[in-house]
Parts: C-alpha cells; structure tokens; sequence
C-alpha cells in the first residue's frame, strides 16, 4: 500500500510553507479554512498544533478582497453608498452612516433632525439583527443547531421592518448624503414598537435555552482573555473592548447625531473571556432596544433629506474628513480625502474585524482546538468587513 | 466546606440543563414560523418595499410607451453602471416632408428638422449587474423608472439578465398588464414605488 | 437436513430479520430525527418527499448509493475501506439477544448483556481505523477523540450495567427483564434511578451523539473521522451510528425500564414505545444542547460518572448482602 507522494504535495502552498516551524517537534500543521465550518466565510488560520492544544495560530487574510477602497477613487460619492451596504453585510448601516458622516463633516453638510432619528433606529435594529445571527452563529460553531434557527426567526422579522424605508433586506444602502432614502411611514413605526416588546419578551427564553445553560458557561468561562491592554496593543474596539472591562462606545465617548439625547447604558463585563464578549452582546440588545423605543418616541416631524442633497455629479470640497461610527463589530470609520473632484481622491476605511481578528493569534495560544472555535467565534468576524 | 459549595453547585447547573429542554420541547409543540413555499407564498404586504428588477412606468397616454424621456440621468448615475438607454433617432422624412422643408428653405425660412420622439428606443437594464440603491429612481425627472416586487424572477440562461424593459413594457401593455410567469401585480407596489420616487 | 444444524438456521434468519429491523429503523430514525429537529426549529421539517416527507431517507439512501466512492489521495486503501464494515457489521450481533418479547428474542444466550457491550467495544476500533486510514489531519484528530471518549466511557456504562445485573443475579436480558414488575414503580429505574442517568449519559457518549459528538464535531473537525467518507462509506457509519443508538436505548430499555412489560397488555409493542420513547429524548438533546468541550467531558468521565458508577456498584452490593 505505499505510494509514492509528491514532496510538493506535502510541503503545500505559500503559506504553509512561509509557516515556519516552531522550537517544538511533533507538532500538526492544520489549515483551518478557508473552507472550515467555523470560519464563517473564506478566513484562513494556519494552526500549529500539539496534539489537540495550540501552540500558534496564524490568521491568512485576502481571500475576499474586493477593492472598495480602490473602487471609491473611481466612483461618484453619491455612487458609492452601496458599496457601503456591502462591506459589512450584517451591520451595513453603521457603514452607511460612517460613509455619509464623513462626507457631510467634509462639505459641511448639516443633516435634518428627522433624518438623524431615522439613521438612528435603522442603524439600532440593524445591530440587533447583526447580534442576532451572530449569537445564533456562534451558537452553532458551539454545537448547538437550535438557536440560530430562533435567532432567524426573530431576525426574519426586523428584516421585515427595515425592508419598508431601505428596499432591502441584507445589503442596505438606505443612507443618503444629507438625510436617508426613504421616511419611515406611521406604519413602519407602529411595527417597530411592536418589535421592541416582542424580542424583550424572547430574550429571557434564549437565556434560558442558552446563557444559562451549564454546558455553554463551561465552555466560554474563563476561554479567550482578551485584557484591555490587549485590546490597546491591536486596537479593538466594540463588544471585545467592553468585554475586556472599559466601558468604551463610539456612541457616547465621540457622540454623534442624537445619541447624547438618548439614554441608554454602555453595558461592560471585566471577565475579559469569551462569557464575557457573549454577554457584552447580549446586554447590547436589550440597549438597542432602549434606544429604538425612545427614538421612536422621539421623532420629530419635517424633512428627510436636505434640500439641494449631493447628486451623483456633486463635487465635493477639497479636504479631508473622518468619522466614526459604532459599529456591532466595534469603530468603524471612514476616511475620505478629496481633491475637489467628482470622486473621492481617497477613501480609507477602518474595519473594526481587522484589529479584532489580530487578537486572536495571541488569545488562542495554549488553548484546546474547541477553545479557538469559541475564541474566534467571539471575535464576531466577519470576512468580507476584514478584507474590504 | 468550598468543595462542598461547589460540588452542589455543579450538580445543581445540571438544572439548566432541564430548563434547556423545556424551552425546545415548547417550541416542538407550538407553532411552525416558516412558510412552505410552493403551497404558500408571502403576501402582497410582505414584499412592500422589496427591491426586485426595474421596469418602466407607462405613461398616461398609451400603456405600451413609457414615461422616459431619454434623458440618461439614470445611466450616468447609476453606480453600477447596469442602465443602457439608446435614443430613438429622428425619423426619415417622407417625400412630401422633404419637398415641404425643400421650399421653406428656399422661402428663406429657419427649416424645421424632424425631432425624435423623446420615449427610448430601447432600455436595457442588467439585472446582474444592478446593486438596488435607487440612485436611478432618486434622479428619474418624470418618475418613469421603478422597482418591481417580483422576487419570483430566477433563470438559468445568464442572458434573461439583460432586459430589454422597452420591450417588457410593450408586452406587458399588450396581455393586459401581465407577463407570462410573472406573479400578477400587487396594488400595493405602485404605491411604495411612488413613495421612494 | 441433518447436515446443517437447527440452530444454525435459526442464527441466520434471525441475523437476516435483524438486519431488516436495523435497516427499517435506521430509516425510520433518520424521519424522526429531521422531523424532531425540524418541530424544535418551529419549522416542518422534510415534507416533500412522500405523504409529511416519509420517503425522504430512502430518497436520502438511494442519493448516497448513487454516490461516487472516493478513496482520498495517499490514504491506507485497505484500513480505509475496512472501517465503515467494521463499524456496521458488530451491529448485527448485538440485536441477538434483545429480548423484545419473551417470543421474540433471537437468541437466548445467558450472557447476552457481555455479548452487546462486547460489540459494542469495535466500533471504537472502527473510527480509529477511518481516522487513521483516510490521510486527513481532521480525520486524525476525530480519531483520536473517538479513542479517548470510547474507552473512557465504557467503564461507567460497565460498571452501572453491573449494579442492575447484581440486582438480579444475571447477564441474561431476558431474565433481567422477567425479574421486572409490570407497573413502572416495578421497574429497575425506580431502584437504580443514578445508574439509570449514568448509563443513558455513557450511552448518548458511546454513541457519539450530541452534547458528546465530539469525533466529528462538525464546527471544530469538519466531520471529524469521517470527513472524506462519501456516498455509501458515509452512509454505513451513519446506518450504524443509528443502529447503536437502538441498541444502546434497547439495552436500556430492559435492564431499566422493564422491557417488553407494561400495565395490560405484556409484548414487544411496549418495548418498542419504550425504545422510541428514549430515542426520541436523545434526539431531543441533541437539538438543544451545545457540544461540550474535550477535556470536559474526559473530566466529567473520570472525576464524576466513574466515582458515582463505583459508588453506586458498592451500595447496591451492600444493600443486597444485607
């Protein structure tokens, strides 16, 4: 039964080959990915491994890099909104928003007080549904098959409500330069506050099906310490920073729009594991919530878009602008300089999955396999937001 | 007498364990959510707002001629660039034209050249291509461009994606508002396709 | 005739209706565990194949016999093959003695119950061979969980298996079950309730089913040892994977539950509602619970089922000296 193998074959690509093998013999070079289960989307991780422990992993990056970076040079800024919705296709919003707020603080565009309490209650249910797949998500790299089925349910529904005003139900371009697309009508807002009792009444039931569960606890109690000087050396943000114990928020701490009108808290575990990131999370929810009632209370009536809004042939201001918004992931911001052309003379944006992602090479060391799974599933990663 | 806490403690988590079943068994005995799909179909107030492919609105006048005006607005904005309008092009004049025009010249009189009718000769939408972020409608001046509910559209032949909606428009005009294997139209639609126009 | 003995004859009709019942049930389970899965999921599970999607698994097996078998590149061609058989085969033997009904056991064998776990045992060698032999670092890894999880649990599962056989003074199934009452406060469960829960634990371990699929715990391995398994190589280790949850719930339903007796009328429909009845529990945990991780449950093992197995085999004997 022996066959000749061709040394190429076992060296394997690039990648694996540039791995360099570490101090310790024995040990099992396994590619996690780009096609693994629990990579959620095409991420690669090269893992070294000593029996089931890890002694390295290393993240390969790229394989869904679609240049929007590079494609915005040759956009016009109005045309360049639905590559928005598409970066991060769970929590696009926060993208929209990132991408708008920096064009608007460049032209010194002043957004209608409607329009702010509308980007504000899509963007919040948009986050409940970006922690909603991602707590059914994480829940099946676990091993549980139930929730994300539940979480879907309920997802179904806000996708549901923000079809109405956006026009779609995944990749949003809903946000306009100077305001949004579309009002959200007397109807719309009546379903959104039929939504808020509805999840707040589903949430204890997932607590009991999950957070509580004895196996789950044991799985992510004390897995994964990502610390806050951690999370300063990588520069995370969002769930993972709060899960490490700093009550740290784009929201509050670089308000923007109307949210220093809002009372809502910035929920913080100290636990820094992954118990901590999942209940980071899950108290988000219930925030955003919070945030979604009052807003909606809040609404004034008038314009939804400003009058003389940026067309597709608007020349921006030269210059430059940033702004960041929170993301589901953490900061997202966007960087737009401009020339005084048609299109933006460059455009960086900031994808909080990136920095998140570089924790993981460090957080995942000496862990079990089953430990990196939930290690990573507690990044939140999602691939197309990392590579852009 | 720690031991002893958290040995009870562990045992006594294996109650979360009972609560975890409690829930699945409920929902094994309520309700199913989903809908079965050939035999249900989501209703007209479940597409409101959904972004299918683009069509032409009529206008008023004749059902089969749309409202376009040929103006390309909606071409150069498109981001995606999946919109082609072709201009229709003035029309050949008849000889009694050509004589007419032939001796208004000569009267020393401004000829009046044949305009083109401004409605497209043809208007090809990409559906492959469309990104569905109503930049086009937004920049429409008459209205006449809109998104379909249709979420029933599916091919297997890469060419059904290029539509020629002029086309549509007229067929559509002609069976009385319906397409073959099309869902027939919803009330509602004009209404939400009004609203984001 | 004289030549071929009666009860040679007897063994192969009763393998070859054996293999029928595994085969029904293995069909069976796979509606019931899609169905299961699908009423938890609030949504209907398989519907379209056949009158509520009965046909579905046969639609399913003849797929997989349809499929292409593929032998992966530099993997142990023999080993590779030989797995998938190893782990089906075993599984006949041990429906031989399954008391059903007092009339309905194939064989009569005083050691029945050394007999199923002795088979029971190979299965373990079967995915360590499809580890081993499939030239798959995920295939390895499974493997060597199967291995780890396998021999571990097999002890408790013993050892809880001995307090009822002490109780009774037999490895007989059929006598253990006759010993039995016909009212549920009859049944060994009420006196034996931990080795009931130690058991029905070691068993949903020993049969690698959720929380304890931890050889092919698909989130973490792909498909742990059988992840180059296609068409019907996959298909036997599914088959046998459903026929050792019959068995391990069979064995559990006589030695605990009071086999084929029950208020009224005594026979193999009361066995076999009992038999579903723990299935369907197993299948239910699995469409509840996360995975747990691989030290843990070695842990759990040997820190807590083993203690409390031993524990429990210690009290039993005490009290039945007494």
């Amino acid at each position: 039964m022996t066959r000749t193998i061709n040394p190429d074959y076992i060296r394997g690509d690039l990648y694996t080959q540039r791995f360099e093998q570490g101090k310790r013999e024995n040990t099992l070079i396994l590619n996690m990915g780009p096609q693994h289960p629990s990579t959620h989307g095409v991420l690669r991780v090269v893992l070294e491994m000593d029996g089931e422990y890890i002694v390295r992993a290393e993240p390969v990056l790229g394989y869904l890099h679609r240049m929007h970076e590079k494609m915005a040079e040759v956009k016009s800024y109005v045309g360049f909104m639905p590559n928005m919705g598409r970066v991060d296709y769970l929590h696009p919003l926060a993208w929209n928003w990132s991408y708008a707020g920096a064009v608007e603080r460049l032209a010194g565009i002043e957004v209608p007080r409607r329009a702010e309490f509308l980007r504000v209650i899509a963007t919040e249910l948009n986050r409940i549904s970006s922690h909603l797949l991602w707590w059914g998500a994480y829940l099946l790299d676990l091993g549980a098959f139930t929730p994300i089925m539940y979480a879907f349910e309920d997802r179904e529904i806000l996708m549901d409500i923000l079809q109405r005003p956006t026009g779609a139900r995944l990749t949003y371009s809903y946000f306009r330069l100077g305001g949004v697309g579309a009002d959200m009508d007397e109807r719309c807002l009546r379903q959104i506050l039929d939504f808020v009792p509805y999840l707040r009444k589903k949430l204890p039931v997932y607590k009991d099906l999950v957070t509580d569960n004895v196996i789950l606890r044991k799985r992510l109690e004390g897995v994964g310490d990502m610390d806050v000087d951690m999370c300063r050396r990588y520069g995370a943000t969002g769930p993972i920073l709060r899960g490490a114990g700093l009550a740290s928020d784009t929201r509050l701490n670089e308000t923007y729009s109307v949210y220093n009108e809002i009372d809502f808290d910035i929920p913080s575990f100290p636990e820094t594991d992954a118990m901590a990131r999942y209940m980071v999370r899950i108290r988000e929810i219930e925030e955003s919530l919070k945030i979604v009632e009052q807003a909606v209370a809040m609404i004034p009536e008038g314009e939804i878009l400003i009058k003389g809004a940026p067309k597709p042939n608007w020349k921006a201001p030269a210059g430059e602008a940033y702004f960041a918004t929170e993301g589901a992931r953490g900061k997202v911001g966007v960087w737009v300089v401009s020339d005084g052309g048609k299109s933006p003379y460059r455009i960086k944006l900031r994808a909080p999955g990136f920095s998140n992602l570089s924790l993981f090479a460090e957080a995942s060391q000496g862990t079990l396999l089953a430990d990196a799974v939930a290690i990573m599933g507690s990044i939140d990663m999602v691939i197309p937001e990392i590579d852009r | 007498m720690n031991a002893l806490k958290s040995f009870w403690k562990n045992i006594a988590s294996l109650w979360s364990l009972i609560v975890g079943l409690q829930v699945t068994g409920k929902a094994f005995c309520g309700p199913q959510v989903t809908v079965h799909y050939p035999r249900q179909t989501v209703g007209p107030e479940g597409l409101e707002g959904f972004r299918g492919h683009m069509e032409l609105v009529p206008s008023v006048k004749d059902p089969a001629i749309p409202k376009c005006i040929s103006c390309m607005m909606c071409a150069t904005s498109c981001p995606s660039k999946c919109l082609t309008v072709v201009k229709q092009k003035e029309p050949k004049p008849t000889e009694e034209q050509l004589k007419a025009m032939a001796e208004a010249e000569a009267r020393g009189e401004k000829v009046k050249k044949l305009s083109a009718p401004k409605n497209p000769a043809q208007f090809i939408y990409d559906f492959s291509l469309c990104s569905f972020c109503n930049t086009c409608v937004e920049n429409c001046p008459v209205g006449s461009i809109r998104f379909t509910t249709n979420v029933y559209f599916a091919t297997t032949n890469k060419a059904d994606l290029q539509m020629n909606l002029v086309e549509r428009l007229a067929k559509q005009a002609a069976s009385g508002k319906t397409v073959p294997g099309e869902k027939p139209k919803k009330a509602a639609k004009t209404e939400t396709a009004q609203s984001e126009a | 005739m004289n030549a071929i003995p009666i009860e040679l004859i007897h063994i192969v009709i009763a393998i070859a209706l054996v293999a029928g019942f595994v085969g029904l049930n293995g069909l069976v389970l796979v509606w019931v565990e899609r169905k299961v899965a699908g009423h938890v999921q609030r949504r209907p599970g398989p519907y379209e194949v056949g009158p509520n999607g009965l046909l579905q698994p046969l639609a399913d097996a003849a797929k997989l016999v349809g499929k292409q078998l593929f032998t992966p590149d530099g993997s142990d061609k023999l080993v590779f093959w030989l797995a998938p058989i190893v782990s089906f085969l075993p599984v006949m033997p041990m429906f031989l003695p399954m008391p059903f009904s007092p009339f309905l056991t194939a064989m009569e064998v005083n050691v029945g119950l050394v007999l199923i776990l002795a088979f029971a045992g190979l299965n373990i060698l079967a995915l360590c061979l499809a580890g081993w032999g499939s030239n798959n670092k995920y295939g390895l890894l499974g493997a060597g969980r199967a291995v780890a999880q396998g021999v571990a649990y097999e002890i408790p599962l013993l050892l809880s298996v001995l307090a009822v056989c002490f109780m009774t003074g037999s490895l007989s199934l059929t006598e253990i079950v006759a010993a039995q009452g016909n009212w549920p406060w009859q049944w060994n469960w009420i006196y034996q309730p931990i080795a009931f829960i130690l058991y029905f634990t070691c068993g949903v371990a020993e049969t690698n089913r959720a929380p304890f699929d931890l050889p092919e715990a698909e989130s973490e391995l792909v498909a742990g040892f059988h992840t180059e398994y296609s068409g019907m190589g996959f298909g036997l280790f599914f088959l046998a994977e459903y026929a050792e949850m019959i068995v391990v719930c069979g064995v559990a339903t006589a030695l605990f539950l009071g086999g084929w007796k029950g208020p009224g009328a005594a026979g193999a429909w009361w066995f076999l509602l009992k038999l579903y009845v723990l299935l369907v529990i197993m299948i239910w945990f699995r469409w509840t619970y996360p995975r747990t991780r691989f030290d843990q449950l070695l842990n759990l093992c040997w820190k807590w089922l083993l203690p409390l197995s031993i524990l429990n085999l210690l009290v039993t004997a005490l009290v039945i000296k007494l």
